[in-house]
């Protein structure tokens, strides 16, 4: 992989949330360990998967990444530039090149501005072009997500979830970003309009070379969207991979667990398959276990996982895990 | 094929709801029969009658707005419409019981757990303080809750998610129904979580033998679970088949696009996914002719002026519609 092909590098990325006490004297006497050390880079023009189950810090990475979140600690660089240590006003430049949709379809378009409002608030932000040039864009924006450009003067409650997600969409590509952060953005919306939504998304990658972060739960989603995937859990990337390679030789506890939780769409398979059933919930992150954070539910864990962090390393080209026993896991689990 | 005894009979419902908009159909003439000890999935998107169905089966619906006609719903025999309140209440969690989608809203925030699992005991048992308590501890051991009879003085937020869903089957299976209606119980809860639940509604269900609804959205949970499935759109069943059959030889062109719409398991990175344009039809104003036919890609002249009814295509299978999916002719 060579530097200039990087469009995003995490380095070390932390957030932290502090926990308080007390209303008018507040002392700390917490942190919920949101994101917790996590290092990945995404090249131009690729889609970068991110699963994990609810909790397990995926959205606050991809917001901390464009700085809604504050890192506690850590590097992000973008196009070269650390975005951790850039100005106001610097960042604000820069946000025309890297934007986000949002999961909630119905929380995240204000009620009160029409579709034209809505999608032509980045370029006003911006200061680009008459309010002429805006109209105009904005009805083109509209063409390109596939709605009618009659709707500019529509508020967001007369369209159905699939349409809202698609005013969002077009509200990213306004300013016509390189980098867009995709926040679980088909998780809310019903089956037949997901294969719409997602179609979408990769035919505007291909039009326009977008570069995506794409946050789901949804494994079987993320494995037809993305080029590598990163699976989390508890605030840290336990393994990453390509698609095929995460998918064919899964090294990782959790990762193999996760995936065989995944209902397949096949009567047959799904009952001779061999599931794994973890035990138990997710920890807290305000009190993550100590040692392998997955310890607490890993069917082959040993005495070293509670008292080591394994680290995450390259265990063949391309392949990262955070796992002490990968061979076992082949073993036992598979 | 069946011998088994058949418990539950649905016989023509429909549900309507009047709003402001208008009079909303939202279960427009269902029909089905299920067996004792068996597991039927029925799947849709949101709006497709699913859930108002089985809200109508159990008459928890506020009547007015809604009303809800039938040529008979007949659990055992006996027509459920016919039931006067007092009796419909003594069937409900005892006979019949729910498990719905959301735990943290269908438990009493301010009961303890063990009380919320004592309450049916008590009230259609008949058992007294103590062994009612003794009962509800066993129930949460049977779903899995570690350290049970401590569990039961805590109160819902004490649990996680996917503890809550746990404890809701408890209460649901107290009083050994001979059905219990799931509603996407699994859908607010992650995939490792939901695999669990899975697994323990199986087991539940071969220890106790009791007759399984499973309401979902998610086909691949169905797969894995149920012996046949029901598919509804916009208020109507439009297929119903053994589970491998529906997987295999998708009939309906509604259920045969929505499986073509998932991914496949061992596609290339760029290959798209094949949809179904337009969105489901608004209920107040539904079109003559099949529901479907407005975004179905095998719609001919006939589909939109005559909503087609179920029929048997072969032994078990029903679809309803007028074209054959294989040859893209009428039937």
């Amino acid at each position: 992989m060579t530097k200039n092909n990087t469009l995003v590098r995490v380095e070390h990325l932390v957030k932290h949330f502090p926990i308080t006490r007390g209303i008018v004297f507040q002392k700390q006497v917490g942190a919920v360990k949101a994101v917790d050390g996590v290092s990945f880079n995404i090249r131009k023009g690729e889609t970068l998967g991110l699963v994990g189950e609810s909790g397990c810090g995926k959205t606050t990475t991809g917001r901390t990444i464009l700085q809604l979140h504050k890192p506690t600690s850590g590097k992000v660089f973008f196009q070269d530039i650390d975005l951790t240590e850039a100005s106001e006003g610097t960042l604000r430049e820069l946000r025309r090149n890297m934007q986000i949709i949002f999961q909630d379809p119905y929380a995240s378009l204000n009620p009160r501005m029409t579709v034209g409002r809505i999608i032509a608030e980045p370029l006003e932000v911006h200061n680009i072009g008459s309010p002429k040039d805006r109209r105009d864009r904005v009805q083109e924006l509209l063409r390109l997500v596939g709605l009618n450009p009659y709707f500019v003067n529509r508020y967001p409650h007369e369209f159905s979830g699939g349409q809202r997600q698609r005013i969002g969409v077009a509200r990213a590509l306004a300013l016509e970003p390189e980098f867009i952060v995709c926040d679980e953005p088909i998780s809310a919306l019903d089956v037949s309009i997901q294969a719409q939504v997602v179609n979408l998304l990769e035919e505007l990658q291909e039009e326009m070379g977008l570069t995506y972060l794409f946050i789901a739960h949804d494994l079987s989603m993320v494995k037809h969207i993305s080029n590598r995937i990163a699976v989390m859990y508890l605030g840290k990337i336990v393994e990453m991979a390509d698609r095929d390679v995460l998918f064919g030789n899964t090294l990782h506890p959790y990762s193999i667990a996760l995936l065989s939780a995944v209902p397949l769409h096949n009567p047959a398979e799904e009952r001779k398959r061999k599931r794994i059933i973890l035990v138990g919930d997710v920890p807290s992150p305000a009190n993550p276990p100590s040692g392998c954070r997955f310890h607490t539910r890993c069917p082959i864990a040993e005495k070293r996982c509670e008292m080591e962090d394994p680290e995450f390393r390259e265990y063949e080209p391309g392949h990262w895990v955070a796992c002490h026993f990968v061979e076992k896991a082949q073993q036992k689990m598979k | 094929m069946e011998d088994r005894e058949v418990i539950l009979d649905i016989q023509n419902l429909r549900t309507t709801f009047s709003t402001q908009e208008g009079l909303v159909h939202a279960v427009n003439g269902i029909s089905y029969q299920l067996h004792a000890s068996e597991t039927l999935g029925i799947v849709g998107e949101s709006g497709c009658g699913k859930s108002v169905s089985m809200l109508s089966v159990m008459r928890l619906l506020e009547i007015p707005p809604a009303k809800i006609m039938a040529d008979g719903i007949y659990f055992k025999g006996e027509n459920l419409l016919e039931f006067p309140d007092h009796e419909m209440r003594k069937i409900r969690g005892s006979k019949i019981a729910m498990i719905f989608q959301d735990p943290m809203t269908s438990l009493n925030p301010v009961l303890t757990i063990g009380f919320q699992i004592e309450e049916p005991l008590k009230l259609h048992l008949g058992m007294d303080d103590a062994a009612a308590k003794e009962r509800a501890a066993e129930l949460l051991r049977l779903v899995g809750i570690p350290d049970a009879e401590s569990r039961l003085s805590d109160y819902p937020h004490q649990f996680s998610g996917g503890m809550r869903q746990r404890a809701m089957i408890a209460i649901a299976l107290a009083c050994n129904p001979t059905l219990l209606i799931a509603d996407e119980p699994t859908t607010s809860l992650d995939v490792t979580i939901q695999a669990q639940l899975v697994d323990l509604v199986k087991k539940l269900q071969d220890d106790l033998g009791m007759a399984l609804i499973w309401i979902t959205h998610d086909l691949g949970v169905v797969a894995g679970l149920a012996e046949r499935v029901i598919v509804m759109y916009a208020g109507f069943v439009v297929e119903d088949a053994p589970v491998d059959m529906l997987y295999e030889d998708p009939r309906h062109p509604y259920t045969f696009a929505l499986l073509r719409s998932l991914p496949k398991i061992n596609e290339e990175r760029g290959d798209k996914l094949e949809t179904i344009e337009g969105m489901p039809p608004d209920l107040v104003g539904l079109p003559t002719g099949c529901p479907f036919a407005p975004r179905c890609a095998f719609a001919k002249d006939k589909c939109r002026k005559e909503n087609p009814v179920l029929e048997e295509i072969s032994l078990d299978h029903q679809i309803a519609c007028w074209v054959d999916v294989k040859t893209g002719e009428l039937r």
